[in-house]
């Protein structure tokens, strides 16, 4: 280690201003901030010191995710392998072992196409996960490097995370140039242009999907994208509500999918690949709250607001066409990304309000316009996505609000005084 | 106030003060008719009539016109060529005259042609006045090709209505560029691309 270390410092002067590669000095940062912990020491009058530093809280967020990632992995597997069962059964395809590299990488390693089989499912979702999160990663640090080279500033751990979230909330099908296309977008237009991480309004890997969504809409919804197996379809639970006949309501999910309750909140139901468990993003809610990394103030007033609203539409199930109606509270909380969304994406620290009061009613919004979208709009099965951005937008509106009602507040009392 | 060169007059609000890039105005048109590259020129082709001729004609009675109901008089002229315009896309080009719909009309309220009327032809002389004009509608079509052309390029991978880009076969057509919002980003980026060149546009912080 410290022969590492050594190393290090002696390129240091290479890297530094006057140096060859002084233009490349944000890379070696990264490479060296990323092996040990910066040299920077406090300097100036401010003395807080704090060991929870911007690397150390993305790292929690990304080791809060990994219950999701595992999951990711598991399901999008699961999902695939029981396909291919049904499809053998049916006799659409003669052996699960042709339908290509990926499937001929699983007979080589003897693992097989078993739904029963836990490493086997495991090991199949993985070699979906992991093409869609290395070109996550290869298009989206290509970009934060330039920018950091360019700027001047430094390569970002915020990344690290964008980088874990965007792929988490594809579907398994997304072909890969899309792939890069939607993280470039993303980073470049939703944060470097504002000057990077810490200045950028909206999260940039819900801008990132947002923009695949709305670019391609036949690889990002529907019924034919949420099952990795050609020429499978299977609806989410929220799509095949929407549609269904307003007498089936509730029971197209329970008896039309056959998905229990149960299975949407462990999360063995088709959709995008990290977000389909309720229980994954439960644990991972629990590292980011006992850690203080992501507020509970904004997942629980997400929580509320979207359930809240649930249960109010709810409550006029009967007189309404609308099938959506008849989705209880708790159904809305185990299908679609509102807890992954909740949990993850509205928590951003970056792109939420900053003040405490400001949070809630910031969370609120975001959980109302989440279960509105979802019920009310017939064109968006899931709210989630746009419910965050929207609040994004507003989050320094509401700041904005909340800190001068108390600086009025705070001139009254000394006037009083 | 110091007449500027007639030949400033015309190219400078191409990038040095362009309508959309800099002044921030007419950007609803901007981004209501650009999905198609021959809708957009046949708009930028409109607008720079309507901004020459108002010109032209509010630079000749500027002395004329009593100054409190000024306004009224432009909006007169003004709503005048643009009736003339959109009478000449539906006798000439009705297809396109159907794409560009209520925007022909909307021309009338474009801030570009109201605010050069304001700004600058009520005290300019006429030929001055119809060249601020025409510049000012060639900064506008400006952007408004270059979003034209991304946006069908990227959007329906044509060109002009003839297919580019193998839209048939293997390129996948992005549909975001068909929407209203890409059309902020392209100009956001041309506003980029601009300051990049010309960093005195870029304000003080």
């Amino acid at each position: 280690m410290k022969a590492l270390r050594r190393y290090l410092d002696e390129l240091h002067p290479k890297f530094a201003r006057g140096g060859p590669w002084e233009r490349f000095y944000p890379l070696y940062e990264a490479a060296d901030t990323f092996l040990y912990s910066p040299a920077d020491v406090t300097d100036g009058p401010s003395h807080i010191r704090d060991a929870m530093d911007l690397k150390r809280m993305m790292s929690l967020v990304v080791f809060a995710l990994g219950p999701c990632i595992l999951m990711a992995c598991y399901n999008t597997g699961l999902q695939a392998n029981l396909a291919l069962e049904s499809q053998v059964s049916a006799g659409v395809i003669a052996s699960p072992a042709d339908t290509g590299w990926r499937a001929a990488l699983l007979e080589g390693l003897g693992l097989g196409f078993s739904a029963g089989n836990v490493l086997a499912c495991f090991v199949h979702g993985l070699l979906y996960f992991l093409p869609v999160y290395l070109m996550t990663q290869i298009a989206g640090g290509f970009w934060e490097v330039l920018f950091a080279c360019i700027r001047r500033h430094e390569v970002n751990e915020g990344f690290l995370v964008t980088g874990m979230l965007f792929p988490l909330t594809l579907p398994p099908t997304i072909p890969l140039w899309q792939v890069a296309l939607g993280i470039s977008f993303g980073v470049v237009i939703g944060k470097e242009v504002f000057g990077g991480t810490g200045k950028n309004f909206l999260n940039p890997a819900l801008t990132a999907r947002a923009f695949l969504y709305f670019a391609y809409p036949a690889f990002m919804s529907g019924d034919k994208v949420w099952v990795a197996v050609d020429g499978y379809t299977a609806a989410t639970p929220l799509g095949a509500l929407a549609t269904a006949p307003k007498e089936m309501g509730i029971q197209s999910i329970e008896t039309g999918l056959d998905i229990s309750w149960a299975d949407a909140f462990l999360g063995t139901i088709p959709g995008s690949m990290g977000e389909t468990s309720t229980l994954c993003c439960l644990l991972g809610a629990i590292v980011l709250i006992a850690t203080g990394v992501g507020s509970w103030r904004i997942m629980l007033s997400v929580l509320v607001g979207a359930l809240g609203s649930a249960a109010l539409f709810n409550l006029g199930a009967e007189g309404s066409d609308n099938p959506m109606f008849q989705m209880t509270p708790l159904w809305h909380l185990v299908t679609g990304g509102l807890a992954f969304g909740l949990v993850f994406m509205a928590t951003d620290p970056v792109s939420a309000s900053m003040t405490e009061s400001g949070k809630w009613a910031y969370g609120l919004l975001i959980g109302v316009m989440t279960t509105l979208i979802r019920v009310i709009n017939p064109g968006y099965p899931e709210g989630i996505m746009l419910a965050i951005l929207f609040g994004n937008v507003f989050a320094p509106l509401i700041d904005y609000v909340v800190i001068q009602a108390n600086i009025k507040r705070r001139l009254a009392r000394s006037a009083q005084a | 106030m110091a007449q500027k060169k007639p030949l400033k007059v015309l190219t400078e609000p191409l990038f040095d003060d362009n309508p959309i890039a800099r002044q921030i105005l007419g950007i609803c048109s901007a981004l209501a008719v650009t999905t198609k590259l021959d809708a957009s020129v046949v708009m930028a082709l409109s607008v720079i009539f309507v901004t020459g001729s108002s010109g032209l004609i509010i630079g000749a009675l500027r002395e004329y016109i009593p100054n409190k109901i000024r306004i009224i008089f432009y909006m007169t002229v003004i709503s005048s060529l643009v009736i003339v315009v959109d009478q000449v896309l539906q006798a000439f080009l009705p297809d396109i005259a159907d794409q560009l719909s209520v925007f022909v009309g909307l021309i009338i309220t474009n801030c570009i042609v109201m605010g050069r009327a304001e700004a600058f032809a009520q005290k300019s002389p006429p030929l001055l006045s119809f060249l601020d004009g025409i510049g000012n509608g060639l900064g506008y079509g400006l952007i408004l090709v270059f979003v034209g052309f991304f946006r069908e390029l990227l959007g329906s991978g044509q060109l002009w209505g003839h297919e580019v880009l193998w839209s048939s076969t293997w390129y996948e057509r992005n549909l975001f560029m068909l929407a209203p919002p890409s059309a902020l980003i392209l100009i956001g980026l041309f506003i980029w691309l601009l300051r990049t060149f010309k960093p005195e546009q870029i304000e003080k912080e």
